[in-house]
């Protein structure tokens, strides 16, 4: 099928079998799934501006789907997710900006390429070295299952927490105390920043920032990041729909796959730990 | 436990058969007659088509959740 927007030719069942793998990812692990979509775009040839324009797009309509799910589920923190999206929609512009400033010098693929490896890699090594550790010093001292959650960079997030730069704002919903919004603003505006220039919601950087440095439980971080995604990618979408960076054509195909995925990736995560949706989440890039 | 999972399993089905004929009528129908359209409106009027590119997807969103979760209650699938 011809797509005339981004002027490529992909077929539609390729890009709803994408989509509905993407949504599956997204509604398990809270994120938007862009560290599979882009490359998936660009391997039939779509440029890497419309790769990222036209994923956050689709990503609009699974977040909905898959956010609805987990807010029946109860794993939706409402005050956290607003306050994200305020960070998230800073940094999103300033990661659309670098991809205009790129593509003018027409050197945004390589770049863009480079990024993305680098950043999945680091955060992938990361969360296997952490959730590994957890794994195992749960399995010691034996502590039940369900949605129990434990982490080993517990001591940071503690530490993280102990920061007393006004204003400080409690999370009851996630059972948090207290913590600087300043934190809260600048975890969402680096996730935004990656966002808006390596396309997605930001979650595959976001999910296990709420996690070890917000200190917000797996389950929740899960739900409270598609709620806030469904804010941020939406303005990313406007954005890069300006900018001429979005086939809508394309997402919407996408979408009819993803809103299914979504909806069982979402159901799936009642019958995980927390440790071991972080392990499969580092696992799956 | 077993009986859970086949009522699971078949709520996912009839969202499958759901999304399926979903998919077939927008590649058949809504693509085709909105190409055209789209694209128009992506290189004259490119802040409408901003506007519009998400009021479309979060209307697909929205339409086949609620198209599924209705098929759901008809067929004594999940009810959430």
């Amino acid at each position: 099928m011809f797509f005339p927007i981004s002027g490529v030719q992909i077929s539609p069942i390729y890009l709803a079998i994408v989509g509905f793998i993407i949504g599956v990812l997204g509604g398990f692990f809270g994120v938007g799934g862009s560290f599979l979509a882009g490359p998936a775009l660009r391997a039939v040839g779509l440029h890497w501006n419309f790769a990222v324009g036209t994923d956050l797009a689709h990503i609009v309509g699974k977040s909905v789907v898959a956010a609805k799910r987990h807010r029946a589920l109860g794993n939706v923190d409402l005050k956290l997710g607003l306050l994200m999206a305020i960070g998230t929609i800073g940094g999103s512009e300033i990661g659309a900006q670098l991809i205009q400033l790129l593509k003018r010098k027409g050197n945004v693929d390589f770049v863009v390429s480079i990024v993305s490896i680098t950043v999945y890699v680091f955060i992938s090594a990361f969360m296997i070295w952490e959730t590994g550790k957890s794994l195992r010093s749960k399995r010691r001292s034996s502590k039940g299952a369900g949605k129990n959650d434990h982490s080993e960079f517990g001591h940071v997030t503690r530490a993280i927490q102990r920061v007393k730069i006004a204003p400080m704002v409690s999370l009851p919903a996630s059972g948090v105390k207290g913590i600087s919004l300043w934190v809260i603003l600048i975890v969402s505006l680096i996730g935004g920043l990656l966002s808006g220039f390596l396309g997605g919601g930001g979650g595959y950087i976001r999910m296990p920032a709420m996690v070890y440095i917000l200190g917000i439980p797996t389950h929740l971080a899960v739900g409270t990041d598609l709620f806030e995604i469904i804010i941020s990618a939406s303005y990313g979408t406007f954005t890069h729909a300006l900018k001429g960076n979005v086939d809508i054509l394309i997402a919407l195909v996408m979408h009819t796959g993803a809103a299914i995925g979504a909806q069982i990736g979402a159901t799936a995560t009642q019958y995980f730990t927390g440790p071991k949706i972080r392990l499969a989440l580092s696992r799956s890039r | 436990m077993k009986k859970e999972t086949a009522t699971t399993l078949r709520a996912f089905l009839i969202e499958l058969v759901a999304y399926g004929f979903l998919v077939v009528a927008y590649f058949l129908c809504v693509l085709h007659f909105l190409a055209g359209w789209l694209y128009q409106l992506e290189v004259q009027h490119r802040t409408t088509y901003a506007a519009v590119a998400i009021l479309l997807i979060i209307g697909q969103a929205v339409v086949l959740e609620g198209l599924t979760t209705l098929l759901l209650r008809l067929f004594g699938g999940r009810s959430e």
